[in-house]
């Protein structure tokens, strides 16, 4: 390593880049990983009774998930919406990558970018705040559907889980549209023209040539927002109210409201793995590897 | 009309709703600046005023959470920056067992929740006295960041030609002058733009942020709690504020990686001529 590194930069820039990539990884990325799984195999002990009989390893914390029914429903409610929400952004996002890249002008495809990059270059907060001016009770929403004589009475967006979904999916959505992009513009567009000409309708060109085609860009794309939504606080604390909370929320409670870390940390990696569950799934199931993710 | 027009017109109309529930929110969002009413929204108008804009100039927690902000995303980018670069010419150069491991590892916190990054980043430095704060932000969003920055400088590093590097050996350079004359200028434009992208990163993240500040509060922290307790519509002269810097911030970003493609485009035209 040291070896081949040195040979092209010499040894002081190789002892530098070695230094720099030693403290981030071993510093930043996998110590704290290790101490967090730690901490959540430790009971929650005064400073007093730390190092003594009772700081054993347990799995006590684990197990606090599989009594707490309330936690439990939550735990559950954050995998489907967070589901929902990707499958919904995916849905979306489709024919507008396609569109960008397969139909559009490239003058057109360019501005359309540029336009998607300036929403995508906006705070997640701000994104969400906008959505909770839209659905407040005497909002803008409530008032055109009233308008509009759809409703008697304005609707409590904000009480549910609803709102908090329709916000991640405006949130998350443009973490989709440029993976699809990416992948659908690789594809040659005489593949599709040759299926055209052979005879094949849209949704077969559809489900035959593009969207196997665009595979390592799905998979991207529904990590991403996967991820994102199970692992968003923002969202849920502005949009949601007490009675539709998220899992991070939960969380977030052990650590600053119930003081133990040692629960918040367990559950923080119970949604790890979660994540790292969900990562492996669409892994499978595209069969595409971490090569093509990070692309 | 023929299926393939109707469609055409299909895509049309869906891309223009696109793009109008791309954009309505944030408009919205701004116009409800300007309405004199307590509570931000645009429906009942009330009236046109920018009396939110003097609040909220006015308002000096928003002060010192944007110089917070400000500080945090500035050590980001001094840290995350050198970090990425690092590990770029690390995996561009080493060639052999591990790689593959290392090269994960590296794109671990990319796939990471935000909140776990700042759980287990408040957890292992409190095991060495360092509490939560702006220090503790720093180190926490760089983690993450820094990944960001190693993937857009790897991105530009697979394109550079090893041959230069050899040709200045070979004319009796040494390792640092071959690293500063031509590999480090080679990069610049891409540790221009991770630098953007960091900075930025840095100055909108939420989810990491919250669990490390301590008792400082970040711009991002501050709108959020200002949402909900005490909310009036000087946050949306904020949000306002922050939407303009960052139209004219990614016009200029966009402007100038058009420019740079165009460069290289040109120049590669040159070199295929004089072939």
């Amino acid at each position: 390593m040291y070896k081949q590194l040195s040979e092209r930069f010499g040894p002081l820039i190789t002892i530098g880049i070695l230094l720099l990539m030693l403290l981030w990884l071993v510093m930043l990325v996998i110590l704290p990983q290790v101490l967090m799984i730690d901490y959540s195999l430790r009971p929650n002990l005064p400073p007093s009774e730390l190092g003594g009989v009772n700081d054993s390893y347990t799995l006590s914390n684990y197990a606090t998930l599989l009594d707490n029914q309330i936690h439990q429903s939550i735990f559950f409610k954050t995998i489907w919406s967070s589901v929902l929400v990707t499958a919904c952004t995916l849905m979306l996002c489709y024919p507008l990558a396609y569109y960008l890249a397969k139909v559009a002008t490239p003058r057109q495809a360019a501005l359309c970018v540029l336009l998607l990059i300036i929403p995508f270059w906006i705070n997640e907060i701000l994104r969400t705040f906008s959505w909770f001016i839209i659905l407040s009770y005497s909002g803008p929403l409530n008032a055109l559907l009233q308008g509009l004589g759809l409703i008697d009475r304005p609707i409590r967006f904000l009480s549910g889980d609803g709102g908090v979904i329709i916000g991640m999916v405006y949130a998350y959505i443009l973490f989709m549209v440029f993976p699809l992009y990416n992948a659908i513009e690789s594809l040659d567009s005489n593949q599709i023209k040759a299926a055209r000409n052979l005879g094949s309708g849209w949704i077969r060109t559809h489900y035959r040539i593009i969207i196997p085609h665009a595979k390592p860009g799905i998979a991207t794309g529904c990590i991403m927002v996967f991820m994102l939504s199970a692992g968003s606080y923002a969202v849920p604390a502005l949009l949601g109210s007490p009675g539709s909370r998220w899992f991070t929320q939960i969380i977030y409670n052990w650590f600053f409201e119930g003081g133990d870390w040692n629960q918040g940390a367990a559950y923080a990696f119970i949604l790890l793995l979660l994540c790292i569950g969900f990562i492996v799934l669409v892994m499978r199931l595209f069969k595409v590897g971490l090569g093509d993710i990070a692309r | 009309m023929t299926s393939n027009t109707i469609l055409k017109w299909g895509i049309r109309f869906y891309i223009t709703l696109f793009f109008l529930y791309l954009f309505t929110p944030l408009i919205i969002m701004s116009a409800a600046t300007f309405n004199d009413s307590r509570f931000p929204t645009i429906s009942p108008w009330r009236g046109t005023t920018l009396k939110w804009f003097e609040e909220l100039w006015s308002d000096t927690s928003m002060w010192q959470a944007l110089s917070n902000s400000a500080v945090i995303a500035a050590g980001v980018l001094m840290i995350a920056v050198p970090i990425g670069v690092a590990c770029a010419l690390f995996l561009s150069t080493y060639r052999g067992s591990g790689k593959h491991f290392i090269y994960g590892l590296m794109l671990s916190p990319l796939l990471t929740p935000g909140v776990i990054i700042g759980i287990s980043t408040l957890i292992f430095w409190r095991s060495l006295n360092v509490n939560g704060g702006i220090l503790l932000t720093i180190i926490a969003q760089t983690t993450f960041i820094a990944a960001y920055v190693m993937l857009m400088i790897l991105a530009r590093m697979q394109r550079f030609d090893r041959t230069l590097e050899n040709a200045a050996f070979s004319l009796g350079a040494s390792h640092l002058q071959v690293f500063r004359r031509i590999t480090l200028p080679y990069l610049m434009p891409a540790i221009l733009s991770a630098g953007v992208i960091a900075f930025l990163q840095s100055f909108e993240n939420y989810n990491t942020t919250l669990f490390v500040k301590g008792h400082d509060t970040t711009l991002t922290v501050y709108i959020a709690s200002k949402v909900r307790t005490g909310l009036t519509p000087s946050i949306n002269a904020l949000g306002l504020v922050l939407i303009v810097v960052t139209i004219l911030l990614a016009a200029a970003y966009e402007l100038r990686r058009r420019h740079e493609a165009k460069v290289t485009e040109q120049a590669a035209a040159q070199i295929a001529q004089s072939d």
